[in-house]
């Protein structure tokens, strides 16, 4: 791209650099707000005249919201849900898009197909079957009920990101593990795993936040058995409609958001290199 | 951290788009060459290690669909579920119900406007956003970039309840700053829908960023500078070499986005309470929830879902046909 920035004159850039903060000063304004909720003492929060900073910081409104009972055991149980979704539809997954990409088979086509449609499916239009089927298997009100479908939703995607990842490793390399002698399942998961980790990793970040995030299912499986809640649910216990508890909402909400930050964080670079190569197929 | 790295799929990407299906259910006739099989005959291989993804899919989701399709043609109600009464068919009869339900036409009507600007207003904004990220410098990328993750990373009901608590007629601090006094966003029907527009594109719009400005930095800087070589101006470079190399892109981005803005399900629940004063905030999905969950009608819920999963069908049937007309391998 350093020809472009050749050729666009400085004020322009100038311009365009001074956009690019006040752009990304508007999108962070809510995540700040969010904390700055968090922090700020009762009396500020629920005052007329909201000012964007504080002078008397407090851990009131998590202390409200830790001394909830058993949310410590509702933030378990979320991460549970997503950690087990996200290495379940991984490896689900990658096994799956070798199969597409390696071989050549019937109907090879036709299940690509049915991968990319299954995509489309609105999870949301299966919650009434889901829950007669979670019913029936006697899943229901249990964290089983969520991990299940989670992962079945992730899987389809998944496999059509890694495709791309699969496809990239040379057919010289798979040629030459084999005349030294390596089996099928040791090139599979001694050399293909790791050459296509970057991709899983931006895979599941998509997994990670569809678990993570999952209200839907959590509401309609999770009935009565509170204990197995995961934490979308444990935050509306300070949503009231009339009465909202705004700075338990704003404690719960960061308290819910941190670890998807972190895990962004850390999986950043390669979510940008992830998708360059996946979508670029 | 301080640096995006460039995506190390484009030259892999080419090489690939010579290669071509030999499998006998080729999408499209085409006169490359075949390629080479290199390895020992596959037999049951693939299957077995598409066997776990076939079983959960099978499981969860094409049963699921069965189920939703075989719900629909019942009457099933709070009596069924508890085995009070025996499940009776009603052939087509709950669609007859629904589609002369005004309230249904209403809300598929809403559904679909609510999800064709929310998709136009992601688009827009991650497009011009990717551009723009190309034209600056590190540290105002990185704060972009970094403002965008934090946005996609929360999640859509945290989103929900700060987007709500920022325009709260007493303590939000947008009234405030637009000197709207206690003017309440989710009373008007439109208004409560643009707050609701507002969230979604607000954590939307990342992906669409990301992955077009991606996509522009996979374009080889020498095609870019044989371009100006050759005298094309800006407009030209844009018109003629990147927008042709980010069509598939765009497309992916705006199906995905037209996937997910079509099924909103948490934000509006959330900030609308359950879809807004006298449901003047339905859309489809909240409205089928409602009608399963909170009034036990589960055969009219599943109605629903057919609808959607029908229309979310044909956006996809048309996603294929347009792959096939690019020349895509699968």
């Amino acid at each position: 791209m350093s020809l472009v920035r050749d050729v666009v004159r400085r004020p322009w850039r100038l311009a365009a650099e001074a956009t690019a903060l006040l752009v990304a000063a508007v999108v962070a304004f809510p995540l700040y707000w969010m904390v700055l909720s968090a922090v700020k003492p009762a009396g500020e929060i629920e005052s007329t005249d909201p000012r964007p900073w504080t002078s008397s910081p407090s851990l009131d409104s998590f202390r409200r919201v830790f001394g909830q009972q058993e949310f410590g055991r509702y933030f378990v149980n979320s991460l549970v849900v997503a950690v087990s979704v996200v290495i379940a539809s991984a490896l689900i997954a990658f096994l799956a898009a070798t199969a597409v990409t390696r071989f050549r088979f019937r109907f090879r086509t036709t299940l690509l197909i049915m991968f990319l449609v299954a995509q489309m499916v609105p999870v949301e239009a299966l919650t009434i079957p889901l829950f007669f089927l979670m019913r029936d298997v006697g899943q229901l009100n249990t964290l089983g009920a969520l991990i299940l479908p989670h992962i079945a939703f992730s899987l389809p995607f998944a496999i059509w990101m890694l495709r791309g990842f699969v496809r990239a490793v040379p057919e010289s390399l798979e040629e030459a593990a084999y005349l030294d002698g390596a089996s099928r399942a040791r090139f599979l998961w001694q050399i293909l795993l790791p050459l296509v980790l970057p991709g899983l990793v931006a895979t599941s970040v998509f997994s990670f936040i569809s678990a993570w995030n999952d209200f839907l299912f959590a509401k309609s499986f999770i009935i009565s058995d509170t204990s197995q809640s995961t934490l979308p649910l444990a935050l509306l216990v300070f949503y009231k409609p009339d009465e909202p508890d705004w700075g338990g909402v704003m404690a719960a909400s960061t308290v819910m958001t941190i670890p998807v930050l972190v895990f962004f964080v850390l999986v950043q670079r390669r979510l940008v290199s992830g998708l360059g190569g996946a979508v670029k197929d | 951290m301080s640096r995006v790295t460039a995506p190390s799929g484009p030259n892999a990407a080419e090489r690939r788009r010579v290669r071509v299906a030999r499998g006998p259910s080729r999408p499209h006739g085409g006169s490359r060459a075949s390629h080479p099989a290199p390895r020992p005959s596959a037999g049951w291989t693939p299957w077995l290690y598409l066997a776990p993804a076939l079983l959960v899919l099978g499981g969860l989701l094409v049963y699921p669909v069965y189920q939703l399709g075989l719900i629909s043609v019942l009457e099933y109600t709070q009596a069924q579920v508890s085995g009070g009464r025996p499940t009776s068919f009603r052939g087509l009869d709950n669609y007859t119900e629904l589609f002369s339900d005004d309230q249904f036409w209403q809300v598929l009507l809403a559904t679909v406007g609510f999800a064709a600007a929310c998709v136009v207003s992601t688009l827009a904004v991650g497009c011009a956003l990717a551009v723009l990220l190309t034209r600056v410098r590190a540290l105002p990328r990185l704060a972009l970039m970094l403002a965008a993750l934090g946005a996609w990373a929360t999640p859509a009901i945290t989103g929900s309840t700060v987007w709500l608590f920022l325009f709260d007629p007493d303590f939000g601090p947008v009234n405030r700053l637009l000197g709207l006094g206690d003017h309440s966003w989710t009373y008007g029907r439109y208004s409560a829908f643009l707050l609701v527009l507002l969230e979604v594109v607000w954590c939307s719009f990342p992906f669409v960023m990301v992955t077009v400005y991606a996509g522009i930095r996979a374009v080889p800087s020498e095609v870019l500078e044989a371009a100006a070589l050759d005298g094309a101006s800006h407009w030209r470079i844009w018109r003629s070499v990147l927008a042709p190399m980010l069509r598939p892109i765009l497309v992916v981005v705006t199906v995905q986005s037209v996937i997910w803005d079509f099924k909103v399900f948490t934000q509006i629940y959330v900030m609308t309470g359950g879809g807004g004063i006298a449901g003047q905030n339905l859309v489809l999905n909240v409205y089928a929830y409602q009608k399963a969950f909170a009034s036990s009608q589960y055969s009219l819920g599943s109605a629903i879902g057919v609808v959607m999963l029908l229309i979310l069908l044909a956006v996809t049937l048309g996603y294929l046909r347009l792959l096939r007309r690019q020349g895509e391998e699968l």
